[in-house]
């Protein structure tokens, strides 16, 4: 991950997603106009979100397996970064939704789901502030997170699809692939989905970095102590 | 996974419970003095708010009904389980333990409503079914939950942070589905929802025996 291959992808990923997501021509449709190049900050917010998520989660497993507290320390970071991500895409939501549905809570059963999630794993946060104990905090985290993921999956693909809502693609609507997300959109929409994701890995693994460094000088202080003594 | 040790924590658990009686009674009081504020406030609600009102009701009877089972096992005692039975074992009694509290606690609270907040229930057979569904849903997750704040040594308030946003959505799915026990309206998709919740229930009973043993180690 120290390579830069990849920040020089998503840089011009962004790039191009950012001015072509303004610039390439989209399809005129009633109510939705302009307003459906939020497709392309809008939704990849959530795909980043879930594969942050699912990210944290495998390193929530991997430290149950293992007992390092640096996956302990990673899964939280994908939480942190992926709760940014979830409150990006519910302003660009709720921004888009004040334009096209006319308010911006309309009770959609998709931003209910997405609402609970986010509270799910905001009590993810208060719960390893509660813990003062570092394997512990670690331990019992680790065991939310799996099971916060799992439940979350329900919660915004099963669910919402099972009533009416405004989404696309839910509740009798047709989906935005069956004739609006045209293959000129495609060709904006995943490079910006890709991007955002690519950020979201970048930004967190910055904070890991950050992380990892205090977490040594912290454990190193009372060696230095010790040698100081000693002379 | 043998069912003698099993059977014996949870017998442990009933007996504990029927002869301290503090926690039997004081949801029973719980839910009493609720239901009469509500009658004294409001009368007898129609049949959607009366619905509406059950499974609020529901809801924080077990939360302070299931924190304890968890939460009422001192940590030397939790040490003294952890060298005679195994962990599937010691969870699977706490949410037996659990359901059986919050299906016969479901079952007066029904009874309650019935006496003082009327009832407009066409079909009390399926209603019944529905709330013991409930129960078993509700007390498998805050079980889980519980155990999840005893090992963080903190009190219920704790539990229902983690909880109230886990239940939410079968608290919804429940109401929807007890709407057909109570109005005869066409639902299309019923035995749709039933089904999941029901999936649901087992998730968590799979994700809880799966996690808990990484839960109960120190």
């Amino acid at each position: 991950m120290r390579q830069s291959w990849w920040k020089v992808l998503c840089v011009l990923l962004l790039m191009y997603a950012v001015a072509g997501g303004i610039l390439l021509p989209v399809p005129r449709l009633d109510i939705v106009n302009e307003t459906i190049r939020n497709l392309y900050f809008h939704v990849p917010m959530w795909f980043g979100m879930i594969l942050l998520f699912l990210i944290s989660c495998v390193y929530a497993v991997r430290f149950l397996s293992s007992g390092n507290l640096k996956h302990d320390l990673y899964a939280s970071e994908f939480i942190n970064v992926g709760l940014l991500f979830s409150i990006l895409g519910m302003v660009t939501g709720m921004e888009w939704a004040q334009f096209t549905w006319g308010s911006a809570w309309s009770n959609d059963p998709k931003q209910l789901g997405t609402a609970m999630a986010m509270l799910i794993y905001f009590a993810y946060l208060v719960l390893r502030g509660g813990i003062k104990d570092e394997e512990k905090r670690a331990r019992i985290s680790a065991v939310y997170n799996i099971f916060a993921f799992a439940m979350m999956i329900p919660l915004i693909w099963v669910l919402p699809r099972m009533v009416d809502s405004l989404h696309p693609g839910n509740g009798g609507n047709p989906g935005f692939g069956a004739y609006d997300l045209d293959s000129s959109m495609r060709l904006v929409f995943y490079p910006a989905v890709i991007g955002w994701f690519l950020l979201g890995l970048w930004m967190t693994t910055l904070r890991i970095r950050l992380r990892i460094i205090q977490f040594d000088e912290y454990n190193d202080y009372p060696d230095r102590l010790k040698n100081e003594t000693n002379v | 996974m043998s069912l003698i040790p099993l059977l014996t924590l949870v017998r442990k658990d009933l007996l504990l419970e029927w002869r301290q009686k503090h926690t039997l009674f004081g949801v029973l009081l719980y839910v009493g003095a609720t239901v009469f504020v509500v009658y004294i406030m409001n009368g007898q609600p129609e049949a959607k708010v009366w619905n509406a009102l059950f499974w609020v009701i529901q809801l924080f009877v077990a939360v302070n009904a299931v924190a304890k089972s968890f939460l009422q096992e001192s940590q030397e005692r939790t040490r003294y389980y952890f060298t005679l039975v195994s962990p599937v074992n010691f969870l699977a009694a706490k949410m037996i333990y659990s359901i059986v509290l919050l299906l016969l606690m479901s079952m007066v609270s029904l009874f309650l409503f019935s006496l003082l907040l009327g009832m407009p229930l066409e079909q009390t057979g399926l209603f019944v079914l529905i709330a013991s569904l409930g129960s078993l849903s509700l007390s498998v997750v805050f079980t889980f939950l519980s155990a999840i704040a005893a090992r963080a040594q903190q009190n219920a308030a704790l539990m229902a942070v983690l909880g109230f946003p886990l239940v939410t959505p079968m608290l919804m799915m429940l109401g929807n589905l007890s709407q057909k026990a109570i109005s005869p309206v066409y639902q299309p998709g019923w035995w749709g929802v039933a089904g999941t919740l029901l999936l649901l229930d087992g998730l968590v009973i799979l994700l809880g025996i799966i996690l808990f043993p990484f839960l109960w180690k120190e």
